[in-house]
């Protein structure tokens, strides 16, 4: 429970001895309030009440790290059930399903297609960053630890699926230095399954029937001392995962209720078995609404382009906008020789350009230099796409690269044209239109008349 | 000690609003709970699916699926029944994109004549959607509510530049249902749904789109507009922006090079259909998950998916 300023003040020693750097007790704890300041701050603090203070201004939801190196995650941490009223900050995750009950032609495809998918967005690596290993019924430990270090080979964070302690503990001996997650502990094992997963020093992940045993076994775990802990929400079908999904988020957030503090795995394989559009339409939505691991028969560029873009935009911050970097991005197969274009580096406004620039045909330098992440009239305001700020880097960065002296600026910022005449000698500015959609219309009437 | 389930209630909710007349038609809104939320209070109206078709026809689809399902319909009549007959279409969008003046720029009377084939050739519920030129849509919308009166359909749309002849048409003098667009912003949407109630327009026949795009271009604009939207009307009532909303999905999404690239051109991509459903798919669920009352599709699959994505979850 978030504490105010004044319940906070009442926990303070009341000196106004300004050691924290504030001028009274009070600032001081507005300041904690707010989290501007941290409680450890005051030098004064009786132990229980920064005991009972830090219980008080803990997270409502856990921040659980799994993986190591370069495939280290971070998952929870939220603070908010939506994304205006602050920022979500730990991207979902997803995971590609194996089994032991697929063959090994089907795990060498799966293990073949994988790391197909991995690509650039925006500064952004895209790729499955985890592989989900399923202990199908009658699996001994043989048969799933043979699988999970296949699964392994591929340098992929590992959730190993396994409800059985020893099963549990064989395939962790071959693969827990990379700090899998053990989603195997419910009601009937927790137990046994917390110990395996504490030796091991990995994530455990809980499941239940329902939301009650969910709680149940979670508190169980807790009480044990296991906080390290990852909740599998899926249910039996897909209404109710999506329920478990909500609900155990927004206990968590709204109603500060600890025990379902944790990410959560959604498992699609499960409720959507072999419908890949039904997967996919469901990856979206619990990317939306609260999965942190995601699990998928398969990602591949189908699922992928949309699936990371969408992630991607939901989980930018609000008070930044998203920026692409400058440069020089030929586009339909331009060269040289190909007439210039320019706008802001904004990604909205890139990626609505750049798809209406592709969709001309139209060879072309699409030219983008730091404009502060604004929109072209908004940086224009600002002073940030200025004749000052386009010239000096054509100046620098395309007048050696590239040998058209033809450029096109967005119709919005036509009052630039003279200044950039002036400024860049030997260039015919060309003022395009106003909205990126007439874009197609005016390039290909240049083409036609033989402008470009 | 069980899970102390808190549920989350409201004493407001969204619109209901009914497209179409006679025996077929279909009524979206109504619910008083974030988009499938139905464990919080049970869900009124499931979100609907729109199939969209252009009076161009074919002319400007690449996705080999949606031309194989549209095979042997030599009209748009005949397309519109097809339309109208796709497992999980629960209603028919007509785009009128040839009416632009910056495209193929066919006259309104023309476009009126597809809009009367097509409204012969069905009895389905009924959306018109205009070129998206504000000029040409204030004088092409009100002639297509003139001539669908009694149909009772939802004209798409007004904007803030038009408002005062598509809103005044649509809503009072051939009282067909208004879709109000605005541009992926809470105080537009709200600003527009109100001029428009000014002009007499009743706010149970209004529709906002308030805007759109295709997954990974800008889409946290319409998240948080939308969530914004829904927590506004449900948690403090505001009547202003309390009607459904509708997300033309296909639009946006079809255009995009993650689904128009060849495989050809991005051989590691793999085929363009299967890209061109999912971004479609994805985009839509997103578009409910976030509280579209109903989207507008094209492709048969995308349409299937999402039907049965909804019938999950309702």
């Amino acid at each position: 429970m978030a504490l105010n300023g004044i319940q906070i003040f009442k926990l303070t020693p009341k000196k106004n001895c300004k050691e924290c750097g504030c001028p009274t007790c009070m600032a001081f704890s507005m300041k904690v309030a707010q989290g501007a300041m941290k409680i450890e701050q005051c030098p004064h603090m009786s132990d229980e009440a920064l005991a009972s203070l830090s219980e008080a201004t803990a997270p409502p939801m856990k921040t659980i790290k799994i993986g190591t190196g370069d495939g280290e995650f971070t998952l929870g941490g939220e603070t908010v059930l939506f994304r205006h009223e602050k920022t979500f900050v730990s991207k979902p995750r997803y995971a590609v399903a194996l089994c032991t009950c697929m063959d090994d032609a089907t795990v060498e495809a799966k293990l073949a297609e994988i790391p197909k998918v991995d690509y650039d967005r925006i500064g952004e690596r895209m790729y499955a960053e985890l592989v989900y290993v399923n202990c199908g019924e009658g699996a001994d430990a043989a048969k799933y630890t043979a699988l999970v270090e296949k699964a392994a080979g591929l340098g992929r964070t590992l959730v190993l699926d396994c409800k059985d302690p020893e099963i549990a503990k064989a395939a962790l001996a071959v693969c827990k230095d990379s700090k899998p997650v053990l989603n195997g502990a419910d009601a009937s094992n927790y137990e046994a399954m917390n110990a395996v997963a504490t030796e091991a020093g990995v994530v455990l992940g809980v499941s239940g029937k329902d939301l009650n045993e969910l709680y149940d076994t979670t508190a169980a775990l807790e009480k044990l001392g296991n906080k390290n802990l990852v909740l599998d929400t899926t249910g039996a079908d897909i209404k109710e995962t999506f329920a478990n999904t909500v609900q155990v988020r927004r206990a968590a957030l709204k109603d500060q209720d600890r025990t379902f503090g944790y990410p959560s795995i959604v498992n699609l394989v499960k409720i959507a078995r072999g419908d890949l559009h039904l997967q996919a339409a469901l990856a979206s939505m619990f990317t939306m609404k609260y999965g942190s691991i995601i699990v998928m028969e398969q990602m591949t560029y189908a699922e992928a382009l949309p699936l990371y873009g969408l992630r991607q935009n939901v989980y930018t911050d609000p008070q930044k906008p998203m920026k692409v970097e400058p440069g020089i991005y030929p586009l339909n197969g331009a060269d040289e020789n190909s007439v210039v274009v320019t706008t802001v580096d904004f990604a909205l406004t890139y990626f609505v350009v750049s798809g209406e620039l592709e969709r001309s045909g139209v060879p072309l330098n699409l030219v983008i230099n730091d404009a502060g992440g604004l929109s072209v009239l908004t940086s224009w305001a600002a002073g940030k796409f200025s004749g000052n700020s386009i010239s000096s880097y054509i100046k620098e960065n395309v007048e050696p690269k590239v040998k058209s002296r033809k450029l096109i600026i967005p119709g919005k910022v036509a009052v630039l044209k003279g200044d950039l005449e002036a400024k860049l000698p030997g260039w015919e500015i060309i003022v395009g239109p106003r909205e990126a959609v007439q874009l197609v219309k005016f390039l290909k009437d240049l083409q036609a008349d033989g402008q470009i | 000690m069980p899970f102390n389930q808190k549920l989350q209630k409201f004493n407001a909710k969204i619109n209901t609003v009914t497209i179409g007349s006679g025996d077929k038609t279909v009524t979206i809104g109504g619910d008083s709970t974030y988009p499938f939320y139905s464990f919080d209070a049970p869900s009124e109206n499931a979100p609907k699916i729109g199939v969209e078709i252009s009076d161009m026809g074919l002319e400007n689809i690449v996705s080999e699926g949606i031309k194989a399902y549209y095979d042997g319909a030599s009209t748009i009549g005949e397309m519109a029944k097809k339309a109208a007959a796709m497992e999980g279409a629960d209603f028919v969008a007509l785009i009128l994109e040839g009416g632009d003046p910056n495209g193929v720029n066919k006259s309104v009377d023309e476009l009126i004549a597809v809009v009367k084939e097509v409204a012969d050739a069905i009895d389905a519920p009924l959306v018109v959607e205009g070129c998206k030129n504000v000029e040409k849509d204030a004088e092409l919308l009100p002639k297509v509510a003139e001539a669908l009166q009694g149909r009772n359909v939802l004209i798409l749309s007004e904007k803030e530049e038009n408002y005062k002849a598509i809103g005044a048409a649509a809503g009072l003098a051939y009282d067909q249902i208004v879709g109000a667009e605005s541009a992926v912003d809470i105080n537009l949407a709200k600003q527009l749904n109100v001029v428009t109630t000014q002009l007499g327009v009743n706010a149970q026949k209004i529709v906002m789109n308030i805007g759109s795009a295709a997954a990974g271009y800008g889409y946290e604009y319409v998240v948080s507009t939308m969530d914004r939207i829904k927590g506004a009307a449900l948690s403090q009532n505001d009547n202003m922006l309390q009607m459904p909303i509708i997300t033309p999905v296909s639009a946006e999404t079809w255009g995009v090079k993650e689904a128009t690239a060849s495989e050809k051109d991005m051989p590691e991509w793999g085929p363009e259909e299967e890209r061109g459903i999912d971004m479609e798919v994805m985009t839509a669920a997103a578009d409910l998950a976030a509280g579209s009352d109903a989207v507008i599709l094209r492709h048969p699959e995308a349409v299937a998916a999402i039907s049965r994505m909804i019938k999950a979850l309702a």
